[in-house]
């Protein structure tokens, strides 16, 4: 089978509104940061995207039949990092979620363990042979997410742990989900998460996760904790108006982490409304052209893959922004490709990669 | 069953798009509704966050003597805070702030995790009044610890060992009882102001206008901007009608005892001295006064926290019959009285002792003068009983007893002085003419404090002529603060010239030999007085406790100098001192300071009457040890010359730097 690969069907349009919105992100880290001990972020921040574009490139290049092909020892692989961050990690803030790398990096493999996810999602999905899920297919799917969700929970990470579960939906929605399954699991989950917070003796979540989820229902009461935090972040984003303001919240480092899990809020109080709008309209622009770019895929494992990071790419987006004007609870969750740092941009570059290699394979066959 | 390459549900996959917009269109709706809805909402909120109105405290004025000696000051206080950068590790750094500020470490990780709830620009206050070597530790400490920060303010300094700790009062916040109260409703909540004393009476003079600045800050509470600032106005000063050096020689005849000393101008009502003891150190309450402290103070018998010169209500005891005889005397009776005391009379079928009975002695004739200066008991029964309750009280009342003076201090309390109408009015019994004789050598239900019996005996020196007493001068206060003439008011009661002279002349016999007090005599200085020992419980009871000094009496005296136009009059209450003559003691160490001290001024120059040529000179002191008088007489008034001696007068109160 000859395949006729080439860079003429790479998707330029796609990874120019990508790397709009990552300047847009330099540009508010290099405003949040400077005059404070994180001044500079924003020249790292740019080494990262072109590390990122980089790797975006290299991974176009292995075909993702190969990677599926291979997904078994690669989930394994994920599996074992993630155990050996429960055993070796950096403690940090009570929790492991790190692998110090030789040359004082530091290697966080629940982000890449997301990558897995997704491919063997769509290697599981794409390998069925029946129109309808089985029950049993269903619960192989929830699975093979829900084995590293409950090792990154174990970190503990919950705001990474969710990010796993828009893979499995997507994959059981698009891989022939019943209406009366859908139903099932979301009356399960309902029940799960009331027992989880109303029954005292349950102690799956942390107090700190639990105040969290809490806490953002009222922020007043908790003025200080997470509430404090979204309360900040409502502040700013509204204190931004339609046009734009001054950005006193950012600034006077009222909004906490301003150039990671808060620069939508900080973007949002210095250009307003309708710059806060624009990066929406961005994102939607870069979803759309992904979902489209599923539906030219050349095979069904191909539309899983690119579907997989669209619904990762979404929950970030609906987690992260929830969480600055107010409707999410404060999970730790990036906006990914603008907020700081170097996993995120990573697994967002990688994960793009995924999508431009399932691509430029469209007029295979 | 489908192939490999079946492709993917395309309604599915719409629908996945539709979602994705659904989640937009929420994303969308949430900052409409914050940027453009409520936008004005949180545009304040984001200007509150930034502006912080910082209170610029306004020092509290000082207090002063009337010669303007410092009595009261204040001193720059400095408090170690911690503001909470999240970029510190503040409980590794705890040791050496520990260190630093002599503090347990244990203790500074336990406040930083009892604060840890509060919102983080809130500073969490580690030591108040650090010393200036902890100040130093800061300051040196700038770079290695950017947490910790100081703030300065203005603490009251009073004077050490308590002195003059009564009258002063002391600060601390406001209470929540005293903001609901109208006189504070100005203030607000963390307001220093006056709690007892003069602190308290003159609150509104002292404590002057806080200021504040409107700071730009970040989220550390840390100033990066000022917008504007209203200045603090500082508190007036408050200049006292007390005399430092006559309150260090009340304060030391006082020294462990427990009781009360006061002074007093008779002319004017002006307290010169008060003390009262046991005292207490108010500087222990400018900073913190833990719980167990003040608790010791409050259950302590002794009562420290009480001005015992205007809230300590006692029977009088003898110092009483000076107000029986001026009754007795103005009502005709006590000037052609002769009493035969053979140590106890009987009256109302019940046996009356003298106080000499328990000498085994008795008075034998006694006139009015004699029974002045020996204290008889069994003449002013006599009297008592020939006066009748109701004549006793209206002189009694006449001369302020039972009722508050009226002095210029939070508290007072009013004393009783017993009437028919009084216990009908209480007990809703009858007056049995039997209780009169107890009232007669100022026992039974008779009550007062020092500060009455000051005045009353100041009046019936000064020929009737009744003071307000007070504490300072309203013409040393802003107009409007009080009502000046409530200060000034003077009330005259009728009393027979010949009457008072008789009186004090028969006082002045009290400290010489023949009297009750001749060890408090001293030499070359005219002081008329009165002793009295007031039972705390019937002798024949105590008797029975076996002189328990539990039940000991209360010594009073009353005495001023001189006799004639006195220039000052002191009161002794001494509890449990026993005998008056004890407390006339301490009465005459006050009194003997006072006058040498007006040996050592420059002498007052009298103006010359226009009307006639009688210069009443009122005080003309002789000095027991003057060697080679050089007082000369000249052009119809003395012009004295005193050897040059040093002026060891106090220059501000104990503790003060002038």
């Amino acid at each position: 089978m000859s395949r006729y690969v080439s860079f003429r069907d790479f998707d330029w349009i796609l990874l120019g509104f990508v790397l709009l919105i990552c300047g847009l992100g330099v540009m508010e880290i290099h405003s949040a940061t400077a005059h404070t001990k994180f001044a500079g972020s924003h020249m790292k921040q740019v080494y990262w995207v072109l590390a990122g574009v980089g790797a975006m490139f290299l991974m176009s290049l292995i075909n993702y039949q190969t990677l599926l092909d291979k997904i078994h020892w690669f989930y394994i692989a994920a599996a074992a990092s993630l155990m050996a961050v429960l055993v070796f990690g950096q403690k940090y803030l009570g929790a492991r979620r790190w692998i110090k790398m030789p040359g004082g990096n530091h290697f966080q493999p629940s982000e890449w363990v997301k990558l897995i996810l997704i491919l063997a999602v769509a290697k599981y999905f794409a390998d069925m042979r029946q129109r309808e899920l089985s029950w049993s297919d269903f619960m192989k799917a929830g699975a093979i997410v829900g084995f590293p969700m409950l090792m990154v929970l174990a970190q503990p990470d919950l705001g990474t742990a969710l990010t796993y579960v828009p893979i499995a939906v997507m994959g059981v929605f698009l891989g022939g989900l019943q209406w009366k399954q859908g139903l099932a699991v979301a009356l399960l989950a309902t029940v799960g998460i009331g027992a989880v917070f109303l029954v005292p003796r349950v102690h799956v979540l942390k107090s700190y996760q639990k105040q969290r989820l809490t806490s953002f229902i009222d922020p007043e009461l908790d003025p200080q904790g997470s509430g404090y935090q979204v309360e900040q972040s409502k502040i700013a984003v509204g204190s931004g108006g339609i046009w734009g303001g001054k950005g006193s919240q950012t600034h006077g480092a009222f909004l906490p982490v301003p150039q990671t899990d808060f620069i939508f809020a900080a973007f949002s109080e210095e250009h307003g409304f309708v710059g806060a709008l624009g990066v929406l309209l961005l994102y939607f622009i870069v979803l759309m052209r992904l979902t489209q770019n599923a539906q030219t895929a050349p095979d069904r494992a191909g539309t899983f893959v690119v579907m997989g990071v669209v619904a990762v790419l979404s929950f970030h987006i609906l987690v992260n922004v929830g969480m600055v004007v107010g409707f999410m609870p404060v999970t730790g969750i990036p906006l990914p490709l603008m907020s700081y740092g170097g996993s995120s941009v990573l697994f967002m570059f990688l994960a793009l990669g995924m999508v431009m290699n399932v691509r430029m394979r469209r007029f295979v066959n | 069953m489908f192939g490999r390459d079946e492709k993917v549900s395309a309604i599915r996959l719409t629908a996945a798009q539709y979602v994705i917009l659904a989640i937009f269109l929420v994303l969308a709706y949430g900052l409409w509704r914050l940027q453009v809805m409520q936008s004005d909402y949180y545009s304040l909120a984001a200007e509150k966050n930034r502006i912080r109105n910082v209170p610029v405290l306004a020092p509290r004025g000082k207090i002063l003597d009337r010669y303007g000696r410092t009595i009261v000051d204040n001193y720059p206080s400095f408090s170690a805070l911690l503001l909470r950068d999240s970029s510190r590790d503040l409980a590794a750094d705890a040791d050496l702030i520990a260190q630093g500020l002599h503090l347990d470490p244990n203790e500074v990780r336990a406040r930083i995790r009892h604060f840890a709830s509060l919102p983080q620009y809130q500073p969490i206050f580690l030591k108040e009044d650090i010393t200036p070597d902890e100040l130093q530790f800061i300051e040196a400490h700038r770079n290695e610890l950017p947490e910790l920060d100081t703030i300065m303010a203005h603490r009251r300094l009073y004077p050490r060992n308590g002195f003059m700790a009564h009258l002063i009062g002391y600060v601390g916040e406001v209470s929540e009882d005293m903001l609901n109260q109208p006189q504070f409703e100005l203030y607000s909540a963390g307001d220093v102001v006056g709690i007892s004393g003069v602190e308290r009476q003159y609150n509104t003079l002292l404590m002057g206008t806080n200021g504040s600045r409107q700071a730009l800050v970040d989220s550390h509470g840390r100033e990066v901007g000022r917008l504007g600032e209203t200045e603090a106005i500082p508190g007036k000063p408050l200049k006292l009608t007390v005399d430092i050096d006559l309150q260090i020689a009340a304060e030391e005849a006082l020294e462990g005892k427990n009781g009360a000393v006061v002074a007093m101008d008779p002319h004017t009502g002006e307290i010169l001295a008060m003390a009262s003891g046991p005292t207490f150190d108010p500087n222990d309450f400018a900073v913190h006064v833990s719980r167990d402290e003040w608790n010791k103070l409050v259950e302590d018998p002794d009562k420290p926290l009480l001005n015992k010169a205007i809230q300590a209500q006692l029977a009088p005891g003898s110092t009483f019959k000076i107000i029986m005889a001026t009754a007795g005397w103005q009502e005709g009776i006590a000037q052609n009285m002769h009493v035969h005391c053979a140590g106890s009379a009987d009256f109302y079928g019940r046996n009356y002792k003298c106080w000499v009975y328990f000498l085994h002695q008795s008075h034998g004739e006694v006139d009015l003068e004699k029974a002045i200066y020996q204290s008889c008991d069994v003449f002013f029964y006599t009297l008592a009983d020939r006066l009748g309750i109701g004549r006793i009280a209206k002189y009694a009342s006449m001369l302020g007893l039972g009722q508050k003076t009226g002095i210029d201090l939070p508290n007072e309390v009013s004393g009783v002085m017993p009437s028919e109408e009084w216990k009908i009015r209480n007990f809703k019994q009858k007056w049995f003419a039997g209780e009169t004789i107890s009232v007669g050598i100022g026992q039974g239900a008779i009550a007062v404090t020092p500060i009455q019996l000051i005045r009353a005996i100041s009046a019936i020196s000064m020929g009737g002529k009744m003071v307000v007493p007070h504490v300072t001068n309203p013409t040393d206060l802003p107009p409007g603060l009080v009502d000046a003439a409530h200060y000034t008011e003077v009330k005259t009661i009728p009393i027979d010239p010949e009457g008072w002279n008789y009186i004090t002349d028969a006082m002045s016999r009290v400290l010489q030999p023949e009297g009750t007090a001749p060890s408090a005599h001293i030499p070359g200085i005219d002081i008329a007085g009165k002793t009295g020992s007031a039972q705390v419980v019937s002798l024949a009871l105590r008797a029975k406790v076996k002189n328990s000094s539990e039940f000991a009496q209360n010594g009073w005296f009353v005495g001023f100098t001189p006799r004639r136009n006195p220039d000052i009059v002191v009161c002794v209450l001494f509890q449990g001192g026993e005998h008056g003559k004890l407390a006339a003691r301490l009465a005459t160490q006050v009194i003997k300071a006072y006058v040498e001290k007006q040996q050592r001024m420059p002498p007052k120059m009298v103006a010359k009457p226009i009307t006639d040529n009688k210069i009443d000179i009122g005080s003309l002191w002789s000095a027991p040890d003057a060697v080679g008088d050089k007082d000369t007489l000249q052009g119809g008034r003395f012009v004295l010359e005193f050897p040059k001696k040093p002026l060891a007068l106090a220059t501000a109160a104990p503790g003060m730097h002038p």
